[in-house]
């Protein structure tokens, strides 16, 4: 009898080029995405040891985090270093072969959201980027994350990494969730139960009821907030969802290719009785709509309750707990609730797809954003952007009084020139909290796009719930 | 890659916990495409004022830290992005060590492409070596990576753990590209195989 296997033992060991008694293994990359803040260096590499690209086919390469989302942007970028990132990258993509969608191709926009848009990212494949959210691509059942500049540089020379297999974990959303609840609010509520360094070590794989409920836009939300837990990657076994979702995407298989891959796909599961180091489990209906509070993904509670008290927290937390508030500018004991803000940002590899502009929209519907706030939508690519706008969800957001932008990254880490000036608070569908994340100084609450819809209207934090 | 094979410095206490890659390099410096000269950004938004002048209560610019080689740092050190800009800071400014009860799995990868040896040590271990940090320039701390240990400067030793492969890539300032390449008859016999296996990938 074969020994049960995990879905990461599965696709680990189909993808196992050479290993080493001490467990050190080369494995084999299927796909590696790469934008231009972490990449000019690594092709600078090559160039100077004169190596190429070995797989310039399973190379994809798109400008996200720099590009403005301005309807000008086609005159160029201003920031002079912006613009030399995106030009090197311009010339890289051509010197070497790899595929591209520069800044004027439609299919432009978030380079995780336009891997599996494109159908780049396939179950049971392997998909690293430069870039801490490529974990986002394990809603495939894919292998995916992120890797920095040296590795960026190892996997352009030889389609491989070197890599020790991490731990086995399984996260178990149970039941369904209740009304106003979304991905975000699952993903949200795992980092709260774990922590940002409980999934240090770990794969997950992510199971139960309330995560096969998800679309793939969801389970795509879910797993590209797997590294803010700290885990390696996050993972979600393939279904007939995910298969009618890769159907007929540019770069999926067609035919009997698409046949065979289904066969394949069809035993990417966890077999009964598979071993797993570490199990969290959480009821799909305990689970409320979400905020951040602090400047860690951890520092998250349902929207109904008060800002915590540092003393109530152990160890280093405390201080970081104590810095947190002060630079969030809140009090022990203030209501979620209360909280008002002034901007408002929905986009970004977390929440810029389509099903996300649509529960945004749904609260927005014949509503106007509170005077003087700012708020804005950034679709996640030039194709989400186009569909939004033949669905009416775009006229929705200009009417209801949003900037309605052009594909990138842009507020997510305020490369571009979308960044939150000093002071100011921005409730927003993001992935990081992070001190001076969104603009130096800014203050930042993580919400789900509906939290944040409402929260445009009220000019607060806002329970969904109570948006008529 | 420069060799680490013995280190003998100051350590900069930086108790904090969950220090993301965001406060060690802010991203107005990923604008670069070099990997030089970033040292003078590392911890930019804690370390100046918006007018570019030193923050003086901060760790690195008291004169006793400003030669720091190792720096001891509360858990979870280095979360967040996969900059490799963030080791490339830490190098550039001269710190080749960094202890700490955990780190985020990217960054501690990317340390050793840098020459720096991220170091986990027990929670009490940490707590003795960041009390010892406290007291700055006297206190010297010796990390030897070829026995995987570290002396306090008041020569308690601790050992500390470190995978072999790495370990040997560091003391040897190897190139793990020029290793790998060594392994090209078995990427391409993975490729054939592949090929006939999973033609769609």
């Amino acid at each position: 009898m074969s020994i049960a296997k995990t879905l990461y033992d599965k696709i680990w060991d189909a993808h196992i080029v050479h290993s080493d008694p001490d467990g050190t293994c080369l494995l084999y990359i299927d796909r590696h995405l790469v934008h231009e803040v972490t990449s000019p260096q690594a092709f600078e590499g090559l160039r100077l040891s004169g190596r190429k690209v070995r797989a310039p086919e399973k190379t994809i390469a798109v400008p996200d985090h720099n590009v403005p989302t301005t309807e000008n942007r086609d005159d160029g970028i201003d920031n002079e270093e912006s613009r030399i990132q995106v030009e090197a990258l311009d010339k890289n993509a051509k010197d070497f072969g790899v595929n591209y969608y520069p800044v004027s191709d439609i299919r432009q926009g978030i380079v995780h959201i336009v891997g599996p848009e494109q159908g780049w990212t396939l179950p049971g494949m392997t998909v690293v980027c430069g870039d801490s959210h490529t974990a986002t691509h394990g809603a495939f059942g894919a292998l995916a994350h992120g890797i920095g500049t040296s590795e960026v540089e190892h996997v352009l020379a030889t389609q491989t990494l070197i890599q020790k297999k991490s731990k086995n974990m399984k996260v178990e959303i149970t039941g369904k969730l209740r009304p106003g609840v979304t991905a975000k609010d699952i993903t949200l509520a795992v980092i709260g139960e774990t922590g940002t360094a409980g999934g240090t070590g770990y794969v997950i794989e992510y199971c139960g009821q309330a995560i096969r409920e998800l679309s793939m836009e969801g389970r795509m939300t879910v797993c590209n907030m797997a590294i803010e837990g700290g885990a390696r990657a996050g993972l979600i076994a393939p279904d007939e969802k995910t298969y009618e979702y890769c159907k007929g995407r540019p770069h999926s298989p067609k035919g009997t290719s698409w046949e065979m891959a289904l066969a394949y796909w069809k035993t990417l599961f966890s077999d009964e009785g598979a071993s797993f180091d570490k199990v969290v489990t959480i009821k799909g209906e305990d689970i409320a709509p979400l905020v951040t509070w602090g400047t860690s993904p951890e520092d998250v509670l349902p929207i109904t309750a008060e800002v915590p008290d540092p003393e109530s927290f152990s160890g280093g937390k405390v201080e970081a707990v104590r810095r947190s508030l002060e630079y969030m500018g809140l009090q022990a004991g203030q209501k979620l609730s209360e909280i008002e803000i002034d901007t408002v940002f929905i986009g970004s590899c977390t929440n810029g797809r389509i099903e996300d502009l649509r529960a945004a929209s749904e609260i927005l519907k014949g509503k106007k954003i509170k005077k003087g706030m700012r708020a804005m939508v950034v679709p996640g690519s030039g194709l989400v952007r186009m569909q939004a706008e033949e669905e009416g969800i775009a006229e929705i957001f200009r009417e209801a009084g949003f900037e309605w932008r052009l594909a990138g990254c842009s507020m997510c880490l305020a490369m571009n020139p979308d960044q939150l000036e000093e002071g100011e608070r921005c409730a927003s569908t993001s992935n990081r909290n992070f001190e001076g994340r969104q603009g130096y100084r800014g203050r930042t609450h993580l919400v789900s796009p509906a939290m944040a819809a409402a929260a445009a209207i009220t000019g607060k934090l806002t329970d969904v719930r109570e948006i008529q | 890659m420069e060799k680490f094979e013995k280190l003998s410095g100051v350590a900069a206490p930086m108790p904090l916990v969950n220090i993301d890659t965001d406060m060690i390099i802010p991203k107005v410096f990923l604008k670069t495409i070099k990997r030089s000269g970033l040292g003078v950004n590392l911890f930019d938004e804690m370390r100046y004022d918006r007018e570019g002048n030193e923050k003086p209560d901060f760790v690195l610019n008291k004169p006793q830290y400003r030669n720091a080689k190792i720096l001891v740092a509360g858990d979870n050190f280095g979360c967040g992005s996969s900059r490799e800009h963030a080791p490339w800071a830490i190098a550039d400014f001269g710190i080749k060590c960094v202890i700490s009860t955990s780190f985020a799995d990217i960054f501690y990868n990317n340390c050793f492409k840098n020459g720096i040896l991220p170091l986990v040590l027990p929670e009490d271990a940490v707590d003795t070596l960041m009390k010892d940090a406290e007291k700055g320039a006297n206190s010297i701390i010796e990390v030897d990576l070829e026995n995987q240990t570290i002396v306090s400067s008041d020569g308690e030793i601790f050992r500390f753990e470190v995978d072999p492969f790495k370990k040997h890539c560091l003391l040897n300032g190897l190139d793990d590209i020029g290793l790998t390449m060594e392994k090209e008859d078995h990427i391409a016999a993975y490729e054939s195989k592949a090929s006939l296996q999973f033609p769609w990938t």
